[in-house]
């Protein structure tokens, strides 16, 4: 199946740290604007929901967000956990500034696996 | 030496399983640790202020991480949204993985809504630390000050968080609390949840 996604991480001053486009559809060209502008865009709605629920898992969005076009939740909710666990310990990394980028190849690699994984 | 040889090595931090909770520092590696942290720090400025600045800034960035892997380990991924939620984590959750133990209270400032105090008697940090007479008001639990502030800050509650010294009737050593004032964003917020 032809899906394609694109993955964020933004950090608590709305300044994105990490990007990812994963997925196998031909990508248009414009594609990878656009999904930053509508990811953007759904941050608003991530700023209105925070506060009413204590579940880091948002069923729309969360701090790390992800636009897909397939539709299979469990595989999402399971790629939210684990990337979530990358990305603290990326953070527990004395060395790492939180809110900067995350540059790590490695973190790269292993978010895209587990894309590949879950997607 | 301690725990040599017995760690398995990892090629890359993000192989490294999170879960491994309940390790135990030695009390005097950790105050020969902090006894430098504050020497060190203590030749980097050149009045008590900055000096408790620093402390705090320090225990800032452990802070921030501590509540994020708590959050994951201990809580199974749900966050605080509340601020008695925020608070009681600080007093149990936080203080149990860095000191062993709950803290001794918890109480709400009378005078001023938006004050909280979490008070210790023999606070871990202090525990070795004797102030002499010139440096007046100074407390390293600034430290501590500055992971609550970390933990709390992280969480969506900015809050301005000091050490003070509290004297005890027919005790010798005062007792530390950790005075814990909210911004008032966060009340307004508070109110608004009901």
């Amino acid at each position: 199946m032809a899906t394609t996604a694109c993955f964020i991480i933004v950090s608590r001053n709305d300044i994105p740290i990490y990007e990812a486009e994963v997925g196998s559809a031909t990508k248009r060209e414009d594609a990878a604007q656009m999904h930053q502008f509508i990811l953007h865009a759904a941050l608003d709605i991530v700023q209105d929901l925070a506060w009413t629920t204590s579940a880091m898992y948002l069923k729309a969005i969360d701090r790390f967000m992800l636009l897909h076009d397939s539709r299979n939740d469990d595989g999402i909710k399971s790629f939210f956990q684990e990337v979530h666990e990358l990305y603290i310990k990326i953070l527990l990394n004395p060395l790492y500034l939180p809110g900067s980028r995350i540059t790590s190849s490695h973190f790269d690699t292993k978010v895209r696996a587990l894309a590949r994984k879950y997607l | 030496m301690i725990g040599v040889g017995k760690i398995k090595q990892y090629s890359n931090v993000l192989e490294k399983p999170l879960s491994k909770g309940k390790q135990e520092v030695s009390l005097s590696a950790f105050a020969f640790l902090f006894s430098e942290l504050v020497q060190y720090n203590q030749t980097q400025v050149d009045n008590i202020a900055e000096l408790e600045r620093r402390l705090e800034d320090a225990g800032y960035a452990v802070g921030a991480r501590v509540l994020e892997l708590l959050c994951h380990r201990d809580k199974g991924n749900r966050r605080e949204t509340r601020l008695l939620g925020i608070l009681s984590f600080v007093h149990s959750t936080v203080w149990k993985v860095l000191f062993g133990k709950v803290a001794d209270s918890l109480e709400k400032g009378t005078e001023h809504e938006d004050e909280y105090m979490i008070s210790e008697k023999e606070l871990l940090v202090n525990r070795f630390i004797s102030i002499p007479k010139d440096m007046g008001t100074f407390n390293c639990g600034a430290f501590v000050a500055g992971i609550v502030r970390g933990v709390l800050d992280s969480a969506g509650f900015p809050a301005v968080v000091t050490a003070h010294f509290v004297p005890m009737e027919g005790q010798q050593r005062p007792r530390t609390t950790i005075l814990i004032k909210f911004a008032e964003e966060v009340l307004r917020r508070e109110a608004r949840l009901g």
